[in-house]
């Protein structure tokens, strides 16, 4: 009963934080000078004035900003968000298509730093002060402070235009029909940039598993483990996991924001036509619509990992749960 | 000599650090703007005595433009750090002290900001600005101070239900006095350590949202700008375009993070005697 309320009161404070999130991007656009009529009609034809204000009247750009917002909030519930400029298509159209691409490209890093990052932080961990561990510490520090689309940048010099191993760039190869294109070819396409985007995860799981692991191995449990004559291995695979695991799944499901923000970058440098491609060329290109879609998707999208952290943080943490009994 | 004990060689490391960002920030500021510009006679030289970092595809020296840019970005991200970390001393201050609403309010917006993607939000910011350098800058500026502000509340809570902070409001001290004399000392070193820190957050922001092609105009030396042009010639192999300004860039982001960690070891008491 109680695990429900505090799914329902979550789900409840998400909701109010979309919305929030809704008219903050919406009134951020709107206030933009750059003029949407401008930008869609282009800055080489030669529409008249006349014919530009009828446009601006069409689209309601003459209203008032709340009574544009509440237009642009009752279409979106009604599944429509206009048409995207740049792709001259309807936004939920080029959302959907690119959304699939880059939730492959998403998923693939998001696991592999994950599970690098907690590799890496038991290593360190268990092994806290050794030589590894400063290695690893430092890897970590370095991979911080280094920003993923630089990597990318280099990955592709080394990889793709000196050794020719990988494509430079795109999801599938270029000129070939869209149905002839393998699995394989996907893939293909997908590593370094998959490689890229999982680099910015794995610093923060690793040291944020590696300090877990100290203060489990610190405890008294695993003193008394070890006086029964258990093994490392043993410790950590009885004590050790079961207790770090969970945090650092939250923690990784809490990183959608920055996944996301990676993904933009990474497809910029890869031209992987992924929803972060979208959201630059939408930016730069004044596609407005498109813009708002994929700002209020992307927000979608780190609710959804955070709304998954806190389900996971509250079932499956005992105190959590046990705590709701009393 | 002497062998220098802990403290001694923080503090040294401290002054050198901030010498070596100093003077590349200063290196920037007064360079001779004829330093970086086309030069077609050296077109794209690899890294020689002449141009240590080499040119590029306009004859540039890209070493001036690196330290140009990397200058740049020291100011924009003192810009940014430290109006982000005054709006979260205040936020944090008053989230904690005042309570009630505020309370709510100030985490309410605190979740907003973090809801978006870093990036996402720049790029809004930028386009509701009309893009150009202005848009960056202020959206450098206005988007970090949500993760120092929950730390400083945090800590502000901490210190109101200390026993001699309770102790000295019975003794009739008005809130304001409370707050000067054990509020703001007790968060001052997590403030000024939170200050640095978001050196390189705004950095990295900035190089990325510049690379993407927001603000700042293509002859601006800028990491950004710099990495985005070397990916539109990526595939005539000139690596020297890449590897260097982004080394440099991470070099200078470093700096920053190991300057923040070492005044916080001088400046926190549980460690400052070590």
């Amino acid at each position: 009963m109680n695990t429900l309320k505090y799914l329902g009161s979550t789900l409840i404070r998400m909701l109010l934080l979309l919305f929030g999130v809704s008219i903050v991007c919406f009134f951020l656009i709107i206030s933009s000078p750059i003029d949407p009529v401008d930008a869609y009609v282009g800055s080489e034809s030669n529409i008249s004035q006349e014919q530009k204000d009828v446009i601006a009247e069409h689209w309601g750009l003459n209203d008032p900003p709340v009574q544009r917002y509440i237009t642009w909030l009752k279409n979106l519930l009604h599944g429509d968000m206009g048409d995207s400029i740049a792709f001259k298509k309807p936004v939920v159209q080029v959302l959907k298509e690119r959304f699939v691409t880059s939730l492959v490209l998403m998923i693939t890093a998001w696991v592999i730093s994950g599970i690098l990052g907690f590799i890496l932080g038991i290593l360190s961990g268990v092994f806290s002060g050794s030589v590894m561990d400063r290695i690893i510490k430092t890897f970590c520090f370095i991979l911080s402070s280094t920003p993923a689309f630089w990597i990318g940048l280099l990955l592709l010099i080394v990889f793709s235009v000196n050794l020719g191993w990988f494509p430079v760039g795109f999801a599938v190869p270029v000129g070939k029909a869209a149905e002839d294109v393998t699995l394989l070819d996907r893939i293909y396409h997908l590593i370094l940039p998959a490689f890229t985007l999982s680099i910015t995860g794995v610093s923060n799981i690793a040291l944020h598993t590696r300090q877990k692991i100290i203060d489990v191995m610190k405890s008294e449990y695993v003193l008394f483990a070890k006086a029964r004559g258990e093994t490392t291995w043993q410790v950590i695979k009885r004590h050790g996991l079961r207790n770090i695991a969970i945090p650092a799944i939250t923690l990784q499901f809490a990183s959608f924001s920055e996944l996301f923000g990676g993904s933009v970058l990474a497809e910029q440098v890869f031209s992987y036509p992924g929803l972060g491609n979208a959201a630059t060329t939408a930016g730069l290109k004044s596609d407005v619509p498109l813009l708002l879609g994929v700002a209020l998707f992307s927000v979608l999208f780190v609710f959804a990992g955070n709304f998954i952290a806190n389900l996971l943080y509250g079932i499956l943490n005992p105190e959590i749960r046990e705590g709701s009994e009393k | 000599m002497k062998k220098m004990n802990r403290r001694t060689k923080t503090v040294m490391l401290v002054i050198i650090i901030a010498g070596i960002l100093l003077i590349i920030s200063a290196a920037g500021l007064l360079m001779n703007p004829a330093l970086y510009e086309p030069n077609y006679a050296a077109k794209k030289l690899p890294p020689c005595a002449a141009h240590w970092f080499g040119t590029d595809y306009l004859g540039r020296d890209m070493f001036c433009r690196t330290i140009k840019g990397l200058s740049n970005s020291i100011m924009l991200g003192t810009m940014a750090a430290v109006f982000s970390a005054f709006m979260a001393l205040f936020l944090g201050i008053v989230s904690a002290s005042v309570g009630g609403r505020a309370d709510k309010i100030i985490s309410y917006f605190v979740d907003l900001v973090m809801g978006v993607p870093h990036m996402v939000l720049l790029m809004l910011i930028s386009f509701s600005l009309g893009k150009g350098l202005k848009g960056v800058v202020i959206g450098v500026a206005l988007t970090h101070w949500p993760n120092l502000t929950r730390v400083i509340r945090g800590e502000v809570l901490q210190v109101k239900n200390m026993q001699y902070v309770k102790a000295s409001k019975k003794f009739g001290k008005s809130n304001f006095q409370i707050a000067c004399h054990h509020i703001i000392p007790h968060v001052m070193p997590q403030f000024l350590v939170g200050l640095l820190l978001l050196f390189p957050h705004a950095i990295l922001h900035e190089a990325g949202v510049t690379f993407l092609g927001f603000g700042l105009s293509v002859d601006t030396p800028a990491i950004g700008i710099i990495l985005s042009e070397s990916l539109k010639h990526i595939s005539t192999g000139m690596w020297w375009l890449v590897f260097f300004p982004g080394i440099m860039l991470v070099a200078v982001v470093m700096l920053f993070d190991k300057l923040g960690d070492n005044v916080k070891l001088l400046i926190d008491p549980s460690s400052a005697q070590e």
